[in-house]
């Protein structure tokens, strides 16, 4: 058994995909140059107002309610990888026939999904949860699926909800019999194939051949004599008894989305609506295929019009006057691709963030919180005009928290929290530490904090092993270390002044040193000192320090404090 | 730990019950009384006013025994990686807030790193909010925290602060050093008036610093204890100034005390002085005393700080430190205070 999604009026439903809001208003699509733009493609809204393709676009300006938008191959080309999507969660064969017409192998899916009403009905709701209102038909062959879904919105209109059909084995001359003949001409004809395939129809509407049953019922041999070989292939085709073999493809794993605006978005608050639509989009494509991902790429392409800068300028926009020459976060430069568009008025470079996750993570909200904060942290710093989202799928986290395990934090919250501490300490100053191979005393780095339920808890020490370890003299480090005066008695140090802190100063009580180190002598940063371990007496207390003779530059700093 | 806390009847998810009827009872009442025929005396009427509606609320609101009112469960009190301060506290509570303070080199840092290793190496995660960013890392290691369990939130930065390259040192000049001729009063007096003049400068300068760095640490508590999921959250205090400390209001102390109260959280505050007040479960009070100053080396130093020790500085070796800890307060134990001493090694005592 073979399925067929089709979509109708592919333009129409590709910008519906894009702005769900006009579900309920007339919508037309037109392309072409001005001022020779032509409408394509309509809805049944549109259609009843009086609106066809093939009408220019100043005729349909003048129905006050049309929605009128211009072809976008972006949000067409995202409708179809969304139909694949859709139609690779069920079954690993498919045919990309067209780019609104896909066809898949149904065999042994009964066990899976149930029987072929219930995976009918599954794959509608699928594609509607795509954003993507499609008809869907299940037959014997795969053109008898196809001819069955491009009839169902000729022979119920758009007014029915549903459009699903499943023609059982064996019925499909009587449920095809129904259909008009416009089913049999493929919309992706052009040029003469078209203009010969609409003769043959004008040919047989002469003869009174009306649908597809009285096509079927015509006799082979006198068909044959007049229409030749395309005749027995219609005849065929109207009987539901032309099979064929499909051409499986392997899509790529792209999940992308895009959305060009009429008019640039100033304002952070607007582009997060858009954000949402999008993030959902590639949520709902990426849940489909039982994937998460880990990586989010958002491009802004940024337009600065001649005559409207001063305009956006007082407009509220965060400004960061080299915000377009952010660089993606853990990418060369060279990351960032800058473009002229060929308009002279408007001059447009592309801004580009990378969100890294630590897990994968299907949540399109905490997407959008981690990029507001992001935009918030780095705004773009001129108006959008053009917004793509990529997302580079990964394996769905499949840990599990144990009943017994200590309690860690949920990543998709932790990453929040993280995002949102680092707007207020900075962006490196949050994290885990990881020591670096050196001796240098700050030789450490802060990276990303990682909170897996699955990680192993350390078998190495016991806590009983822990508890008899005795407590470490801790030291704490002043950043910068303190400058300090310091005054020496044979070479000693015997009274300790920090300048920068009161509380530091004192009589030398008691001092250990001094103990040399040195490192990184080949590199530019190279150091070298003497480490003093002091008990300095501040009024009635003792305090511990670490006090540092730079042997390079001759200063003396108090570098911390034990305690 | 085996004591609880009983609830009153203030605390939470108990509400007092308010009867609209016996309202109108007393009012009624009052305005019988007000009639110019009344057969009552005034002060007797009064006196049946407040009695039926004593009656009345008494019957209104549930009043139940001692014995059945609602008990706290005690919190459960986790080892703080040092067994003598156990063997003082009984561990660090869950659910509460604790406060541990003391001066520079009074062990604070010591009993922090010990909790964050006993905790990270029983699994769990840990966040440390660090005001002034002064932990050192190395510390950390050699103390046996799991460092890809620690949570490090470095406060406290200035736009415009230098890295730490031994370049900027150099190019920093630091202090210098007094080996002139010159007699040792008066080289006191000189740097002293030169610190007073420094100190007078800063001071407004290092405050906005601290409330900023303030500012920082409680914005980051506050997510971290919403985030929840952390075994051990420290707020480290402890180079922040008292006076800068106590502007903290108290009513955050209670919402970081509320918001941690049903969680497995422990939240461990580091300070010089107390400042939490009432909010906090349990107060240690840690310092190193001049009289146990003697016993931080490991043999070479006298007892007596004037003497003179004419070995060279390079023969003395500072291994040890002996920290007194004091029990302040604890809500959940409670007995008088006492005090422990124990031991801290440094990391090349071996």
């Amino acid at each position: 058994m073979f399925a067929c999604i089709y979509v109708p009026n592919f333009p129409v439903a590709a910008a519906l995909r894009a702005e769900p809001e006009l579900q309920a208003c007339p919508v037309a699509i037109f392309e072409g140059k001005p001022p020779l733009e032509q409408i394509i493609a309509v809805n049944e809204r549109a259609r009843d107002a009086g609106i066809s393709p093939g009408m220019t676009k100043a005729q349909a300006e003048l129905c006050p309610d049309l929605a009128l938008r211009q072809r976008s191959p972006l949000q067409e080309s995202s409708a179809h990888a969304a139909l694949l999507d859709c139609a690779q969660s069920f079954s690993p064969v498919v045919e990309d026939t067209a780019q609104d017409t896909l066809l898949l192998d149904l065999a042994g899916l009964e066990s899976l999904f149930g029987s072929l009403t219930k995976i009918s009905h599954a794959i509608f709701d699928r594609a509607q949860e795509l954003g993507v209102k499609a008809n869907v038909a299940t037959a014997v062959n795969p053109n008898a699926a196809l001819l069955a879904a491009r009839g169902l919105a000729m022979v119920h209109g758009e007014a029915e909800n549903r459009k699903v059909m499943v023609i059982p084995p064996g019925k499909e001359a009587e449920r095809l019999g129904q259909l008009p003949m416009e089913v049999l001409v493929d919309d992706h004809l052009e040029g003469d194939q078209r203009e010969e395939a609409a003769s043959l129809l004008e040919t047989l509407n002469r003869w009174g051949i009306r649908n597809l049953r009285a096509l079927a019922a015509l006799p082979e041999v006198a068909l044959s004599e007049r229409l030749g070989q395309q005749g027995l292939h219609l005849q065929k085709l109207a009987r539901g008894a032309h099979t064929r073999t499909l051409v499986p493809v392997e899509p790529p794993l792209i999940f992308e989305e895009a959305v060009e605006l009429d008019h640039p978005i100033v304002l952070l608050e607007p582009l997060a609506f858009l954000l949402n639509r999008l993030l959902e989009q590639i949520c709902v494509r990426l849940a489909s295929r039982a994937l998460a991902t880990q990586e989010l790429r958002l491009t802004l392409e940024l337009s600065n019009l001649t005559g409207v800068d001063d305009e956006f300028d007082n407009a509220g926009i965060p400004s960061e006057s080299d915000g377009s020459k952010e660089t993606m976060r853990g990418q060369p430069p060279s990351a960032v691709r800058r473009s002229e568009a060929p308009q002279l008025s408007r001059r447009s470079t592309q801004f580009c963030r990378k969100l890294s996750l630590p897990l994968p993570m299907l949540d399109a909200k905490v997407f959008l919180k981690l990029l507001q904060l992001d935009l918030n942290a780095h705004p773009p710093g001129a108006p959008i005009v053009k917004i793509h989202l990529s997302a580079e799928p990964a394996r769905p986290r499949s840990a599990q928290g144990g009943l017994f395990l200590p309690p860690a934090p949920e990543p998709e919250k932790l990453e929040l929290t993280l995002a949102r501490i680092a707007g207020i300490v900075g962006e490196q100053r949050v994290g885990a530490v990881e020591l670096l191979d050196t001796h240098h005393p700050e030789g450490f780095r802060m990276r990303r904090f990682v909170a897996e339920v699955a990680r192993k808890t350390p078998q190495n020490k016991t806590p009983d092993a822990a508890e008899a370890q005795a407590a470490i003299t801790a030291l704490r480090r002043f950043r910068p270390p303190l400058g300090a005066n310091v005054t020496l008695q044979n070479a000693q140090p015997m009274r300790l002044i920090c300048p920068a802190k009161r509380d530091v100063q004192g009589d030398v009580l008691w001092k250990a040193g001094p103990w040399r180190f040195s490192g990184d002598w080949w590199e530019r940063d190279a150091w070298s000192r003497d480490e003093w371990d002091l008990a300095v007496r501040n009024g009635e207390t003792i305090a511990f320090y670490r006090l540092v003779h730079d042997l390079l530059g001759g200063g003396w700093f108090v570098e911390g404090t034990y305690d | 730990m085996s004591s609880a806390v009983v609830s009153t009847s203030a605390a939470p998810g108990r509400p007092f019950l308010f009867d609209d009827e016996s309202e109108a009872e007393v009012c009624s009442a009052s305005a019988e009384s007000k009639r110019p025929g009344g057969k009552h005396s005034p002060e007797s009427v009064a006196a049946s006013v407040f009695q039926s509606a004593i009656g009345n609320r008494q019957s209104a609101i549930s009043l139940a025994p001692a014995s059945r009112l609602e008990i706290r469960p005690a919190p459960e009190m986790i080892t703080s990686g040092i067994p003598d301060l156990d063997a003082l506290t009984g561990g660090l509570p869950r659910g509460c807030l604790t406060e541990i303070c003391g001066p520079a080199s009074s062990g604070r840092t010591s009993v922090m790193l010990a909790a964050l290793a006993s905790a990270t190496s029983r699994g769990e995660y840990c966040a440390v909010i660090d005001a002034s960013d002064s932990l050192d890392p190395h510390s950390l290691a050699v103390a046996g925290v799991d460092l890809d369990r620690l949570l490090w939130v470095r406060c406290g930065e200035l736009k415009g602060a230098p890295s730490l390259s031994p370049r900027f040192l150099r190019r920093q000049g630091g202090g210098f050093d007094f080996s002139s001729p010159l007699p040792l009063n008066s080289q006191k007096k000189e740097s002293e008036s030169r610190c007073r003049i420094a100190s007078v400068k800063d001071s407004s300068r290092s405050q906005r610093h601290s409330e900023h760095c303030l500012e920082q640490v409680l914005r980051a508590t506050d997510l971290l204890l919403e985030s929840g999921g952390f075994g051990l959250i420290i707020l480290d205090l402890a180079d922040i100034p008292p006076q800068s400390a106590r502007r903290i209001p108290l009513t955050t102390w209670f919402r970081f005390r509320r918001a941690v109260e049903h969680k497995p959280t422990i939240l461990l505050s580091i300070e010089q002085q107390p400042i939490a007040g009432s909010c906090s479960s349990l107060l240690l009070q840690l310092g190193v005393l001049s009289s146990q100053f003697s016993v931080i080396s490991s043999n070479q130093f006298s007892k007596n700080p004037d003497a003179r020790d004419w070995r060279p500085s390079h023969a003395h070796l500072f291994t040890e430190l002996k920290i007194d800890a004091e029990l302040i307060r604890s809500r959940l134990d409670r007995k008088p205070a006492r005090s422990i001493t124990f031991d801290t090694k440094t990391a090349w005592a071996g």
